[in-house]
């Protein structure tokens, strides 16, 4: 390692607060969850779950939280849950990775919801 | 790709000794077999604190705090929560059906607490330099070398109104002041790791959980003061500590925050280790000096301090671990920022180790301020198995005991002192109705008797006379008159002591005397102890009305006091017994009692 100036303390600085920040649970406006039941995970989650991350990480977006929950009942898999203070939960069926990436663009980052993979999960459980 | 679990696991001496380090190498085994290794971060931080509950392992971005963890359940939290996304209830803290917090801020333990401190402890690897540097890590630095005057810091210290944490509580910004204006060119910085308190670890847990805040610190005093090299003086009894500490400094190093022209900014500093080999005297400031020197670690008479005179008879300055790692942060926040914590005489927080007779021993950090009940009932959950409150022994060997009526003082410096106590180190032992006070004055006076240096006879023979007449008192031979003498030999040591150790080793004594004087009474003039603690004045019965006579007691008896035959009433013979106390534990119809 070599020797560190002002300027370069001050990039490790940044660089690892990013890094570190994603450990911060507080205080995120969006709330992404994925279902990863064994059926779940059987039709997809998993890979939908790994491509959200990866937008979410490539775009930068430090606001969104990521977590996982178990299956739900008479669903059609994978299911992805956003929870924002002005949209409140939406819930989306039968998740594909187009469907993902529009959820990313326009649900998370445009605020709007896509009607026709939206259903009625009441609560998180 | 981007990692989606946070795998903190509790790297502390408490946790890593009911195997975390296992837990923490099956986690990254795991999720390397599960396929899942690029997904999961496995960290090892520093204390959590919640000691009670170790080994301690949280896993984010949930917010599951597992507790109670075991090396086999590694595999699960791997399959299970970080695959499947569902956490497991039967490792989270007070789980019952659900989990039983919301986020970890709301279990009781850690709802009135603060951490300063400890701030990172629990958050980040301490063996990781950048991760301490993520967390605000030595910008204090930058802003002592580049921003501020040596009188600056000094000042922003004053402001903060810091005062040392070792335990006597002196102005920081004083000591600082004092070695800054003495004259020589060469100067000292010293670092006091020679915890020794029994039953105290809150310099180590924060040696082992953010080595570099104190390492920080020194170097900005470093510059406040015009010294170049630092000492830290820790007991080589505290392995993990001087490992971390060792890593720390290799990582400054090589990052050139230690070493020549710190940052470009033309200052030198570089901080050693010295071991020391765990003499309680070496604590005491001027002891530590004789043996880094490489002397027998023996007390100097005080004035000159060392201030003016210390290390190898150059201006030092002295703080302990605590101290010190109140300071980065300080200077970062800025010192009024610290001022508007705690109370009016005693700024900030301050960390206690509490143990003893509690549900949730740990590490605690708390507002100064803060109330003995609500540390001892609501974080610490109160007495455990549902005995009865006694006391809670602050101060370690040169504090005192509170008592019940005392629960609701606010704690500080100084009413800890007018309440016959003192803030000490941070030390603090509960104790219940099982425990007898002049056994417990005994044990103390028993330590430091042992711990003394002998230099000075007020200490040595004060000590060694103060321990045979409280030895006479639990033998049920003492009498009025000794606890008279007890009180001109107490008060003899406070006067004529050369180190604090001698002058506050009466202490525990004179603070049982006031608060539990009709305990001595009763040793005294009864000859009973009133908890069953002291030997000499119990004795064990068997009530013949609940003796069935199934000779578990005899069968178990070491030295075959218990007779009587078989389905009848058995007895005792006090000649014969030894106050262990099998029989009692061994009968199952309650029928031995202690008198």
């Amino acid at each position: 390692m070599a020797k560190l100036t002002l300027a370069g303390l001050r990039e490790i600085r940044e660089r690892e607060a990013k890094k570190i920040g994603k450990r911060e649970i507080h205080g995120r406006d969006v709330h992404v969850i994925v279902a990863m039941g064994t059926s779940g995970i059987q039709s997809g989650a998993k890979v939908i779950l790994n491509y959200i991350a990866d937008i979410v990480e490539e775009k930068g977006l430090d606001n969104v939280i990521i977590t996982q929950t178990g299956a739900f009942d008479g669903v059609v898999e994978p299911v992805v849950q956003v929870y924002s203070k002005a949209l409140g939960l939406v819930s989306y069926q039968g998740v594909d990775k187009d469907t993902a990436k529009k959820i990313v663009e326009e649900t998370i980052i445009g605020g709007k919801i896509l009607e026709d993979k939206k259903i009625e999960i009441k609560d998180g459980e | 790709m981007a990692f989606k679990n946070y795998i903190l696991v509790c790297g502390g001496t408490g946790c890593e000794s009911s195997r975390s380090d296992l837990i923490y190498r099956n986690l990254i085994e795991e999720a390397k077999a599960q396929g899942v290794a690029d997904e999961v971060q496995v960290i090892k931080t520093g204390c959590f604190g919640f000691c009670e509950q170790g080994p301690i392992v949280k896993v984010l971005p949930e917010d599951s705090f597992y507790v109670q963890v075991k090396p086999e359940d590694a595999k699960e939290i791997i399959s299970e929560h970080c695959i499947k996304g569902r956490p497991i209830v039967r490792l989270e803290y007070g789980h019952v059906e659900k989990k039983a917090y919301e986020e970890v801020e709301d279990i009781k333990f850690y709802q009135k607490q603060e951490r300063i401190v400890l701030r990172n402890c629990g958050s980040i690897d301490p063996e990781n330099i950048d991760e301490y540097i993520a967390r605000d890590g030595y910008k204090a630095l930058e802003k002592a070398l580049f921003e501020m005057s040596g009188d600056d810091i000094i000042n922003e210290l004053k402001i903060a109104g810091l005062r040392g944490r070792g335990g006597a509580g002196f102005p920081t910004w004083m000591k600082w002041n004092f070695t800054k204006q003495a004259e020589g060119d060469v100067k000292y910085v010293v670092c006091n790791a020679d915890e020794g308190d029994p039953g105290a670890y809150m310099d180590r847990s924060t040696l082992e959980g953010d080595p570099h805040s104190v390492l920080e610190a020194m170097t900005i005093c470093g510059k406040a003061i015009g010294a170049h090299q630092g000492f830290i003086y820790i007991r080589a009894e505290y392995p993990l500590a001087i490992h971390r500490l060792e890593v720390a400094m290799k990582q400054a190093r090589e990052y050139g925050l230690l070493g020549k022209d710190i940052l470009g900014s033309g200052f030198d500093y570089d901080i050693e280790i010295r071991l020391g080999a765990g003499a309680f005297v070496c604590g005491e400031e001027t002891a530590l000096l004789q043996s880094i020197e490489g002397h027998r670690g023996m007390p100097q008479p005080r004035p000159p301090f060392p201030a003016v005179k210390g290390l190898w008879g150059k201006p030092t300055v002295i703080n302990n671990v605590e101290t010190w790692a109140n300071i980065p942060v300080i200077i970062t926040k800025g010192g009024k920022w610290f001022s508007q914590i705690g109370t009016e005489d005693s700024h900030g927080t301050k960390v206690f180790a509490l143990t003893g007779k509690i549900c949730n021993s740990g590490l605690v950090e708390v507002p100064m301020g803060t109330t003995l009940r609500e540390i001892v009932f609501d974080i610490g959950g109160g007495i455990a198995n549902g005995k009865k409150f006694k006391a809670v022994q602050t101060g370690g060997p040169s504090g005192g005991v509170i008592t019940e009526e005392n629960l609701d003082t606010p704690i500080d410096f100084g009413s800890l002192q007018r309440i016959g106590s003192m803030m000490g180190s941070g030390g603090m032992i509960v104790m219940n109705e099982d425990d007898c006070i002049v056994d417990v004055a005994k044990f103390y006076l028993n330590f430091t008797v042992d711990e003394s240096c002998g230099k000075c006879a007020p200490c040595r023979i004060g000590g060694k006379s103060l321990y045979n007449l409280l030895e006479k008192i639990t033998q049920g031979k003492g009498t009025q008159e000794d606890v008279e003498q007890m009180h001109t030999i107490a008060h003899a040591m406070q006067k004529g002591s050369l180190c604090a150790l001698g002058q506050t080793a009466p202490n525990p004594v004179l603070s049982t005397l006031r608060y539990f004087p009709e305990e001595y009474k009763a040793h005294i003039e009864d000859k009973k102890c009133p908890s069953g603690k002291c030997k000499k004045l119990i004795q064990y019965q068997i009530d013949p009305s609940k003796c069935i006579g199934c000779t578990a007691c005899a069968r178990k008896c070491p030295v075959g006091a218990i007779t009587g035959e078989v389905r009848k009433p058995h007895t005792i013979n006090s000649q014969v017994c030894i106050k262990c106390g099998v029989c009692k534990d061994t009968c199952k119809f309650s029928a031995i009692s202690v008198h």
